[in-house]
């Protein structure tokens, strides 16, 4: 390990012995902080992986079965039909702190206009195709919006831990190695020239005799 | 802060979010796609939509929400099935995280 390039003076002793006590404390804390965020990030993308496998299998077949519908009807019946949205959805972010990671919680509030939303539209020009599609949607939709929070975290965690790693493997295997070796180097240079000097003295003296 | 949910994507797809009372945008070239997740990123919009096929043909785009709380852009299949795009998003997080893939 390449030791730093500062002169080996007592000043430059103490201040390198203050940067590695600061190494030190800053490495223990990040590594806290990693092993923190990845434990919950591991619960977090089992749930994300089987959330996701769910509602993009409903999904499909919900999205099918619309297809199906849509090409029974005439496409500007399907177009009135959705002009007026029988609810409305509104999404409240908050950003939420994990371990100094911004990670939104989302809230949805889900406003129905009358408790009959099913009944938005009229029986003559729609299907059952088409009420067997909406009805699966339905369904989904709180899935779908608990999948879009927990993705987006997963997002933002992995981001955030990927950068915590390599500051923890730039203090462990660099920084502080460096610090170590050059404060090593210093010691023994001062010891050096200790025993450099007491030996002149002895020297010194000899010669008065 | 209320913010506003918007689904991209071919027609026959995302048109049946209408009803839940999502903003739809129907796009037909990965161009308009694209300009329309620039403008809703702008605009008010906390989670938006998109589907694989578009996403796809996007994934600049896609990379440059990435980082952001909002809006997320969240991958969903269309009605063709799902090109496991999304899938493979959640596997390449857990690469970038963890090292390795744990499922």
């Amino acid at each position: 390990m390449a030791r730093l390039n500062v002169k080996p003076t007592r000043m430059e002793l103490s201040k390198l012995k203050d940067r590695l006590a600061i190494s030190t404390r800053g490495h223990k804390l990040l590594k806290d902080k990693q092993d923190e965020l990845m434990r919950q990030f591991i619960t977090l993308i089992r749930k994300n992986n089987t959330l996701r496998d769910e509602v993009e299998k409903e999904l499909t077949e919900a999205m099918k079965a619309f297809v199906v519908a849509k090409s029974l009807t005439n496409e500007a019946f399907i177009e009135e039909l959705f002009a007026v949205p029988g609810k409305s959805i509104t999404l409240d972010i908050q950003e939420k702190n994990i371990m100094s990671v911004m990670v939104p919680e989302m809230n949805f509030t889900v406003d129905e206009d009358d408790k009959q939303s099913e009944m938005q539209y009229g029986l003559l020009n729609s299907n059952s195709e088409l009420d067997d599609s909406i009805d699966r949607i339905n369904v989904i939709l709180p899935k779908l919006l608990k999948l879009s929070e927990i993705e987006k975290t997963c997002q933002l965690m992995a981001d955030e831990i990927e950068k915590t790693r390599r500051r923890v493997n730039a203090l462990e295997y660099l920084k502080i190695p460096q610090l170590k070796e050059t404060i090593h180097y210093i010691q023994m240079k001062l010891e050096e020239d200790e025993r450099a000097s007491i030996t002149r003295i002895m020297k010194v003296k000899d010669m008065g005799q | 802060m209320a913010h506003k949910i918007a689904v991209v994507g071919d027609k026959d797809s995302v048109l049946p979010f209408k009803i839940l009372g999502f903003d739809v945008f129907a796009s037909s070239t990965p161009r308009i796609a694209r300009e329309t997740i620039d403008r809703l990123a702008e605009e008010n919009y906390g989670v938006i939509y998109l589907t694989e096929a578009m996403a796809k043909e996007i994934p600049d785009t896609i990379k440059r929400y990435d980082a952001e709380v909002q809006p997320a852009i969240i991958l969903i299949p269309n009605h063709k099935g799902s090109l496991n795009i999304g899938k493979s998003r959640i596997q390449k997080n857990m690469e970038k995280a963890v090292g390795q893939n744990i499922l």
